[in-house]
């Protein structure tokens, strides 16, 4: 079948099986690989993306659901190299280890603070407890996500990595 | 000296030049999405595999048809243990001297053992072809209970293994006991209980996978794979494959998590070079979440049973314990050749007393092969969870405060270097401190008032719990003459090269997953020269391009590799000092270090820079004889003891006697690491371990119905904690330096896995006034114990 996906702002077309899940659509129809596969169950968050403005699970969804609506992923939050104010709160509050979880969190986060531009932490733990961390102990994401509240611009990156 | 002792100046970037909070290099890819993980690996042609695997727990095979998947138009290739056993790679070793199947030929020995793996142009039609493959099963009686898998009429797992009667693995023994035993049968208070440190699965978020590809032009073997050693590994499938070890280049890309399920070597990676080599094209294969969990490394599954001698007056005389350990169907534990237990004979802990003794049986069961994983330190989890808790039922016992117990027996520092009754030499320590500190920001007699008034209380819910545990661990395996693995010694290699113009490059042969490599092992190399971390980068995970060394797990890379990226740059700083000699034509003895350049004593206006002698180094100027051109060292570092990190943890938690759920309701952690590189990272590193150590206390356990069926299939079933469960913890330090490491640092990856578990435990069974059941504490779980009926939780029985 055909489907029409609006992703990160751009139309894209392609012929799919009727089964193909979103999060491969993404990643090796397009080649967006930042949106990771973890579970297949809807329970880690790592595929999290956002499916007309609502954080959904791309492991649990399929492309066709997505026919004709807007997807936006990890990499459509930094703009033109500068970080998204969340992103550059989880460099400062050290909110992400091996990366895996994180384009998931900052998809879920980012929406929270969209529609709450000053969560509380239980907030914040309710917001991301479908997206599970091996590494943090959540700690520092949501201190993170209290940062990025509190500095809602984006600040120059730190480091020169 | 400490990190935090010597204020450190700061580099251009607004980086520390040496140790502190450093924000990490490797965050600027991983948050755009731009991680490169297996998964990532995208190769032309490239070809997808999927593992067909065993429904039963223990079955013959009596046939397997796989002429439909064949015929699948998307199909290249379907492999079986025929296919293999032509090949002679039908089985392969393990890491403890085993072998293990790599598709089935004979038996299936454990639900989801491979069994057939199908090559395809996607993905979707390999797993398609699965459902084409027709086995033919002939059930057998499964051995499910450990505790049953030496009865004489159990069945034979192993028959595979000539002359195999039982399912006995080893029997292995530490310490004195006929001493010990003596001083048992004197002792005024004994203490025995039984328990279970269930079986736990790491379940990192990315799942394993591997990349193979075979250029039959230039015969060289290229594998990304996720490997927590990539040398290792490389050195393996030379073995293994009898490929030469020239031509074999292994690639472990970014890591998305480890915690010991990515140290061996798994079938599907053996299948996929297979593969490759069969179509000539490079093969892809992914493991689902459901396959992670059920086939690769599991962790402890050690029934043990402990007793503990004392005086009446509280003074600890011995501890000895008696262990079963559950291995699975194969024995695939990664640890060191010469202890088939791992460490587990730390179990002494950090307490003073002169009698010791363990026992250790191993048996196969028709479960998922491993052991040794989940950040264990090489089973000193399970050896602390075992002495924290019989020093907790000893308090019972006693009637004692159990941070009394616990302070009156603990260690003192005058006793250090200390070595254990079973032959641990712990390098350094200051116990009481680390207890006190946390006992300080615990409030800790004021919680003890709270707890006595909610008690008196008979409308005091929920029902209020403190527990804590002390933990000594021994990590940076090891010294070669005690500790290899395979043979392999578990040394590891660093290359350092400072370029002309005074930016370097740091080759490591550790991997990280997660821990911050590139940040911290730039910032011992910036400590040690003086030039900024941000000039400074870490190449690792590819064998091509890094030396050899054994990798990173057991809370190894900053204890071995990052001794041996300090010493690396002194060397440097060394031949530096030469160098800056015949520049500034004075003797070296005449130069002093002051960081980042080297400069005459008493005249510091005459200098060179790092950079700057990086560049004669390489330039035109004549180098006195016998040095050579250029700024780099080599080094292989082999450690002389393992570092001894350790730490104090209190847990108060609340339990609803009505559901019996458990809310962690604060976590206070005072560890001692030694030096902090990074503090930032060391604090994330012991807040993932306290995550984890609640996940096991509260939630995590693979069971296993009474036909072998797993039970911890899917994340649906096995649950790790959430951002709900875990409370916000609080971190406290003491720093005591070990004496041998050239930084004096101890690592700490695993610290508070390890030392948290019992911790929550300890604050569970308070809350119930129960001396012993055992976890994970899930509702149910803490209802039965409280109804006095505590349930198994290894198993779907009653």
């Amino acid at each position: 079948m055909q489907v029409t996906i609006t992703v990160n702002g751009t139309e894209t077309r392609a012929e799919v099986e009727p089964r193909l899940l979103l999060v491969h659509y993404l990643r090796n129809v397009l080649g967006l690989r930042g949106t990771h596969w973890g579970c297949d169950t809807s329970n880690c968050g790592a595929c999290t993306v956002w499916l007309d403005g609502v954080p959904v699970k791309s492991c649990t969804t399929l492309a066709a659901q997505a026919d004709g609506h807007a997807v936006r992923t990890v990499e459509d939050l930094d703009s033109g190299g500068e970080l998204d104010p969340l992103q550059q709160a989880f460099m400062e509050e050290h909110g992400l280890q091996c990366g895996f979880c994180t384009p998931g969190m900052l998809m879920t986060l980012r929406a929270l603070l969209d529609r709450d531009p000053d969560p509380d932490e239980a907030t914040i733990r309710e917001a991301i407890s479908g997206n599970l961390c091996r590494c943090t102990g959540y700690e520092n994401i949501v201190r993170a996500a209290r940062h990025a509240a509190a500095h809602p611009t984006t600040a120059p990156e730190e480091i020169s990595a | 000296m400490t990190a935090t002792e010597v204020p450190v100046p700061t580099s251009p970037a607004g980086n520390p030049i040496g140790f502190g909070r450093m924000l990490r290099k490797e965050d600027a890819r991983f948050l755009r999405g731009q991680g490169h993980y297996i998964d990532d690996v995208q190769l032309p042609g490239m070809l997808h595999a999927a593992i067909l695997r065993s429904s039963y727990a223990h079955a013959r095979i009596t046939g397997i048809d796989t002429s439909a998947a064949e015929a699948h138009p998307k199909v290249k290739a379907v492999i079986t243990g025929a296919t293999l056993e032509g090949l002679n790679l039908a089985w392969m070793p393990t890491l403890s001297g085993d072998v293990q199947s790599v598709l089935a030929t004979d038996k299936v020995r454990f639900q989801g053992q491979e069994v057939a793996f199908v090559i395809a142009e996607d993905e979707y039609s390999a797993r398609d072809a699965l459902e084409l493959i027709e086995v033919d099963y002939e059930p057998l009686p499964a051995v499910v209970d450990a505790r049953k898998a030496l009865e004489p009429d159990a069945p034979v797992i192993r028959d595979d293994l000539e002359g195999r009667t039982d399912n006995r693995i080893y029997d292995w023994e530490a310490g004195d006991k006929a001493a010990c035993d003596e001083v048992f049968a004197g002792a005024e208070v004994v203490v025995a209980e039984d328990m279970l440190y269930p079986r736990v699965h790491p379940a990192p978020m990315e799942t394993c996978g591997s990349v193979a590809h075979m250029d039959k032009v230039t015969g060289k073997l290229t594998v990304w794979t996720t490997t927590q050693a990539p040398h290792a590994h490389r050195t393996l499938y030379a073995i293994v494959a009898g490929l030469p070890e020239h031509k074999i280049q292994i690639i472990s890309p970014d890591i998305g998590g480890g915690f010991g399920n990515k140290v061996g070597i798994y079938p599907g990676y053996v299948c996929a070079v297979v593969g490759s080599i069969v179509t000539g094209a490079p093969v892809k294969w992914i493991e689902d979440r459901s396959e992670n969990l059920m086939s690769t490394s599991f962790a402890r599954d050690y029934h043990m049973h402990g007793e503990i001698a004392s005086t009446r007056e509280g003074k600890i005389l011995g501890l000895r314990v008696d262990v079963l350990a559950d291995h699975g169907a194969f024995n695939g534990v990664a640890q060191p050749t010469k202890y088939p237990a791992g460490f587990f004979h730390i179990f002494t802990g950090s307490y003073d007393y002169p009698a010791a003794h363990c026992h250790v049986r191993a048996v196969y069961t028709n479960k998922a092969p491993g052991g040794v994983a989940y950040a264990c330190s090489f089973r000193i989890t399970e050896a602390v969870y075992l002495v924290e808790r019989m020093v907790n039922c000893l308090a019972d016992e006693l009637g004692m405060d159990p941070a009394e117990l616990r302070m009156k027996n603990l260690l003192r520092p005058e006793q250090f270097p200390y070595t254990t009754p079973t032959g641990w030499e712990y390098d350094s320590g200051n116990y009481p401190a680390a207890l006190e500190e946390a006992m300080r920001i615990a409030g800790y007699e004021e919680l003890r008032r709270e707890q006595a008034e909610r008690r008196a209380d008979p409308a005091g819910k929920p029902l209020m719990g403190i527990g804590i545990s002390f933990f000594t661990e021994g990590v940076g395996a090891g010294p070669r003459k005690h500790m290899d693995i395979l043979g392999l010694g578990m040394a590891d290699g660093c290359e350092l090269r400072v370029h002309p113009t005074g930016k370097a490059q740091l080759r490591l042969s550790v991997q990280t997953q997660g821990q911050g490599h590139e940040t911290t092992f730039a910032q011992i190399v910036s400590h040690e020269l003086g030039i900024p971390p941000e000039d400074i980068e870490v190449i690792h995970g590819d064998t091509d391009n890094t030396p050899f060394g054994l990798g990173t797990y057991g809370s190894r890379s900053t204890p071995v590799s990052g001794a041996a990226a300090a010493v690396a740059a002194q060397r440097v700083r060394e031949k530096a000092r030469i160098i800056a000699a015949t520049a500034l034509e004075c003797s070296p003895d005449d130069l002093e270090w002051e960081l980042g350049r080297w400069q005459v004593k008493g005249d510091p206006e005459q200098g060179k820079t790092i950079p700057e002698i990086a560049f004669a180094s390489h330039g035109n100027l004549e180098l006195p004889e016998g040095v050579e051109g250029h700024l780099d060292a080599s080094v292989v570092y082999n450690p002389p003891n393992l570092t001894y990190p350790f730490g104090a943890y209190i847990c108060v938690v609340d339990v609803d006697p009505e559901t019996g759920e458990v809310k962690v309701r604060r976590f206070i952690a005072v560890d001692d690491c030694g030096p902090r590189i990074n503090p930032m990272i060391v604090e994330g590193q012991i807040h993932g371990g306290l995550a984890d150590g609640i996940g096991m206390a509260l939630m995590e356990a693979i069971a296993f119905d009474p036909e072998g069926n797993n039970l911890g299939g899917s994340f649906m079933d096995y649950l790790l904690p959430t951002s709900l469960e875990c409370p916000s913890y609080e971190l406290g330090m003491t720093v005591t330096p070990s004496p041998h490491h050239p930084i004096g640092a101890k690592g700490v990856g695993e610290s508070a896995t390890v030392g948290s578990p019992p911790a929550v435990v300890n604050a569970v069974l308070d809350a119930l006034e129960i001396r012993q059941a055992d976890m994970p504490f899930t509702p149910a779980v803490v209802w039965r114990a409280m109804q006095g009926r505590p349930l198994r939780t290894d198993l779907a029985i009653e």
